[in-house]
């Protein structure tokens, strides 16, 4: 069964249109990568799924219930950690993750105190004197420290050091096992890549890709570093390949992914001495529909 | 659905809120109550009372505190509710203001209310505990008023008056309570919500004092006009308070439709973009704070000019009150020639200077709200001193102080010459009034002091102007001793016309700011900067 699913949502503040048409879903046990530029509607569509603003179109469900009316009852089994915690200055962290949980009314202690000492979090003290890394350490340990079907993460690590990234990552993995449902929004794309089963990305409100890694690394291109005997400078006519480069006897270049085998084809000719490839990352994928978007913009 | 663990979030309502209900709840009954004392031990006989009563009757009084009644029999009660209880009642309106705005917008504004929200919290729990806190505080400061009141067992004041006295107070409150908890579903910003909550409170208050004077229609539009008609003491009547909250429950009823409505973050009210770059007239500090507070100076100057206008209306009929009113001219005696007119104007100043004093107060505080926020750390870390920093804050508050008495002036210059038969010269009118400005400039040196040497008490200098409001306004009526009163920087001010212009304690008050602003200035530079 499908944790959350969304049916082609829209949200039109005033005349602007923050999202157009999202649609995906994310399945039990399953953590979900969601990615895209600044602005492009990831609050906002998480803030839908929250049921604290209303879609405009479209139809969205978390548990099968609708995310607007049921929300009280959908929110006993979510964690929502944003990614700018603000809280309430006069009461110490243990008292606001204590406040939150019981509002949840699922105070695990033990569970409560293994997070604190695993994010080593003082709670003696105000809120109001807490880093920013600190705050989202408290938004963090309420959320795990809870019994929740479903957690919904936007950008939870920001202001976080690397050591506790790591603890984080650990809490994640740890729920999924059980068989849990993440939806992590994040700008740390090596993050992504590494939790995340299905990963989509919106861009200006719309949804341009979503699929698992694998599959959306068949809509690219695989990097290849190759020394040859013969002068492989012929590949840059060859179709597919992108970005030819050659240093020091050493050629890289990027080949569309359903061109791979001919392109093989034609190296092989050449006499392979050594060569290297390179899924592309993440990272590559990112930049490369921001890149087509400029190029469109440019055009 | 809509208001699961509303219990729950009244409680946490209550943890934040405890200790800033504890102060208003005592000091607003401790001063009813000591007020309520001094105001029955001043007049022993019924004839001292009822002089008082003639004084009392004026058009100038009537627009300041209220119509009175119960005058041919003036008892301690009547006089006490005629003289404080509109001014309590504001007290109520403000501290629900505050409140409201603090748990309701504010909250959303800081993005803590998407944090209850994520969690299985009703839409409407969170406003639901919010109204029914501040109604419940409301409630228990009247009724401790109230009771307070009946237990200091002083003739002329029932237990029914009492009761109806705290209770006309804690109706106000619910109005002010509900029209706020309406009002922050339409701004996007907290600061808007307490802007246009205040502005309601300023009408209410404006429309009151020109209906009481010249049309009962007008006074009964406004809550303020309304509550005052319980005639407390005197009447006891009952039904402005069960009209007041019927109008209370209506906003209320709309501000949950509205929040049902509305997504997080929202307001009704539509912001619209902005500019794309920053005008030449920004790009300096002295511009940036001014752009800052640009909508607060400019709603403070309007309404000081409305507020010097609307105590300048009544002088035509005061002016013919005095000369039909033949027994209290022989009883105050022929001031050295000066009308009295002119020495109800010596009162109307002191007001005007200590309500001219709140925008400049103001406006300099908003550097202690900056650097809370750790704002001030964007133009320190830019090349701006401290000295500069609060320098230039200094400057618009002494600047908007002296704009704000002014206009308050030459409203009521403009407005009392419309309606008097001999006008009072605008030159003398500015004399008494900017003669305040010394006063005016010490209160705010207690202001940048706090600031500058223990920052997190700097709210200490409302409870001064506040405290000088009350001695001089209730120096006027009781006898207070000589040191209360000197407390204040404004009572050392000599009342021109009737007083004789004196340096000496204009040069003392300006001595003492400067010294205490050089003070200041070294302090701020020594201690930490505070995020």
């Amino acid at each position: 069964m499908n944790r959350i699913e969304i049916n082609k949502v829209s949200k039109k503040f005033g005349s602007f249109q923050a999202l157009n048409n999202v649609e995906f879903e994310v399945r039990e046990g399953e953590v979900y990568g969601f990615i895209g530029p600044n602005g492009a509607g990831k609050s906002t569509t998480i803030r839908i799924l929250l049921g604290i603003i209303q879609a405009t179109s479209g139809h969205a469900t978390i548990f099968g219930k609708d995310v607007w009316k049921d929300a009280v009852e959908i929110h006993r089994k979510v964690a929502y950690v944003p990614g700018d915690v603000h809280l309430w200055e006069n009461l110490t962290g243990g008292e606001v993750i204590d406040t939150f949980l019981s509002l949840k009314g699922q105070l695990n202690k033990t569970k409560r105190d293994h997070l604190i000492d695993l994010f080593q979090l003082d709670p003696k003290k105000k809120a109001g004197t807490y880093s920013k890394g600190n705050r989202q350490k408290i938004a963090l340990i309420s959320a795990f420290a809870s019994e929740s079907e479903l957690f919904i993460l936007d950008e939870p690590t920001s202001g976080l050091d690397p050591l506790m990234e790591k603890v984080f990552q650990q809490c994640v993995e740890e729920v999924k096992k059980q068989g849990k449902s993440v939806l992590l929004s994040s700008h740390i794309l090596s993050e992504v890549e590494k939790l995340c089963d299905r990963i989509g990305i919106i861009r200006k409100g719309e949804m341009i890709e979503s699929g698992t890694l694998d599959d959306l690394r068949h809509l690219t291109r695989t990097n290849i570093r190759v020394e040859t005997e013969k002068s492989a400078s012929i590949l840059g006519d060859v179709p597919g390949v992108h970005h030819l480069f050659l240093d020091k006897g050493v050629y890289s270049f990027q080949v569309d992914t359903e061109r791979l085998s001919e392109v093989m084809k034609e190296l092989s000719q050449l006499g392979i001495k050594s060569i290297e490839s390179n899924p592309p990352t993440l990272e590559d994928l990112f930049m490369r529909h921001y890149h087509s978007e400029d190029q469109l913009n440019k055009g | 659905m809509l208001y699961d663990k509303v219990i729950q979030l009244l409680f946490f309502t209550c943890r934040q809120n405890r200790k800033a209900s504890l102060i208003w709840t005592i000091s607003l009954v401790g001063v009813t109550v000591l007020t309520a004392s001094a105001f029955t031990g001043l007049y022993q006989s019924d004839q001292e009372r009822q002089s008082m009563a003639q004084t009392m009757e004026n058009p100038a009084m009537t627009a300041m505190v209220g119509p009175g009644y119960g005058l041919d029999n003036y008892t301690n009660g009547a006089m006490m509710a005629h003289q404080m209880l509109l001014f309590t009642a504001i007290v109520f309106a403000v501290m629900s203001i505050l409140l409201v705005t603090k748990m309701t917008r504010a909250e959303e504004e800081e993005g803590k209310l998407e944090l209850l929200r994520s969690l299985p919290v009703g839409r409407l729990s969170s406003l639901s505990a919010t109204v029914i806190f501040v109604t419940i505080l409301n409630i228990v400061i009247g009724l401790l008023i109230g009771i307070g009141l009946i237990a200091m067992n002083l003739v002329g004041m029932g237990m029914t008056g009492s009761i109806l006295y705290g209770l006309t107070l804690t109706v106000t409150g619910l109005w002010f309570t509900s029209i706020t908890a309406l009002i922050s579903q339409l701004s996007e910003t907290s600061r808007g919500v307490v802007g246009l909550s205040f502005l309601v409170l300023i009408v209410a208050y404006l429309l009151r004092a020109i209906g009481d004077v010249s049309s009962e229609v007008l006074s009964l539009m406004s809550p303020l006009g309304l509550v005052l008609r319980t005639e407390v003491y005197v009447q006891n009547y009952w039904w402005p308070i069960f009209v007041t909250i019927l109008m209370s429950l209506v906003f209320t009823l709309i501000a949950f439709y509205l929040n049902n409505k509305r997504d997080l973050g929202a307001g009704l009210l539509l912001s619209k973009p902005g500019k794309r770059e920053g005008s030449r007239w920004l790009l300096s500090p002295l511009g940036l704070i001014l752009r800052l507070q640009r909508t607060t100076i400019i709603s403070w100057i309007i309404v000081m000019f409305f507020l010097g206008a609307s105590y300048g209306s009544v002088f035509g009929d005061l002016e013919a009150f005095f000369e039909n009113n033949e027994v209290l001219m022989q009883m105050l005696g022929d001031n050295r020639g000066y009308s009295m007119t002119e020495q109800f104007t010596t009162m109307l100043m002191v007001v005007l200077a200590i309500m001219a004093t709140i925008p400049a107060v103001l406006v300099f505080l908003r550097v202690r709200g900056e650097e809370k926020k750790g704002r001030t750390e964007h133009l320190l870390t830019r090349g701006i001193s401290r000295f500069s920093l609060i320098a230039h804050y200094l400057i618009i508050a002494i600047l908007l102080g002296i704009v704000s008495l002014f206009l308050a002036n030459f409203g009521l210059w403009f407005a009392s010459s419309q309606v008097m038969e001999e006008p009072i010269t605008f030159v003398n009118l500015l004399k008494a009034g900017l003669s305040y400005l010394p006063a005016m400039l010490l209160v705010l040196m207690i202001a940048v002091l706090l600031f500058a040497w223990k920052p997190k008490s700097t709210p200490l200098v409302w409870l001064y102007l506040v405290y000088s409001f009350f001695t001089v306004y209730l120096g006027g009526l009781i006898d207070m001793p000589t040191w209360l009163a000197d407390l204040s920087s404004f009572s050392h001010i000599p009342q021109l016309p009737v007083d004789d212009f004196n340096w000496t304690p204009i040069l003392i008050l300006l001595f003492i700011s400067t010294v205490g602003l050089v003070f200041s200035f070294i302090s701020y530079r020594r201690r930490d900067a505070l995020g």
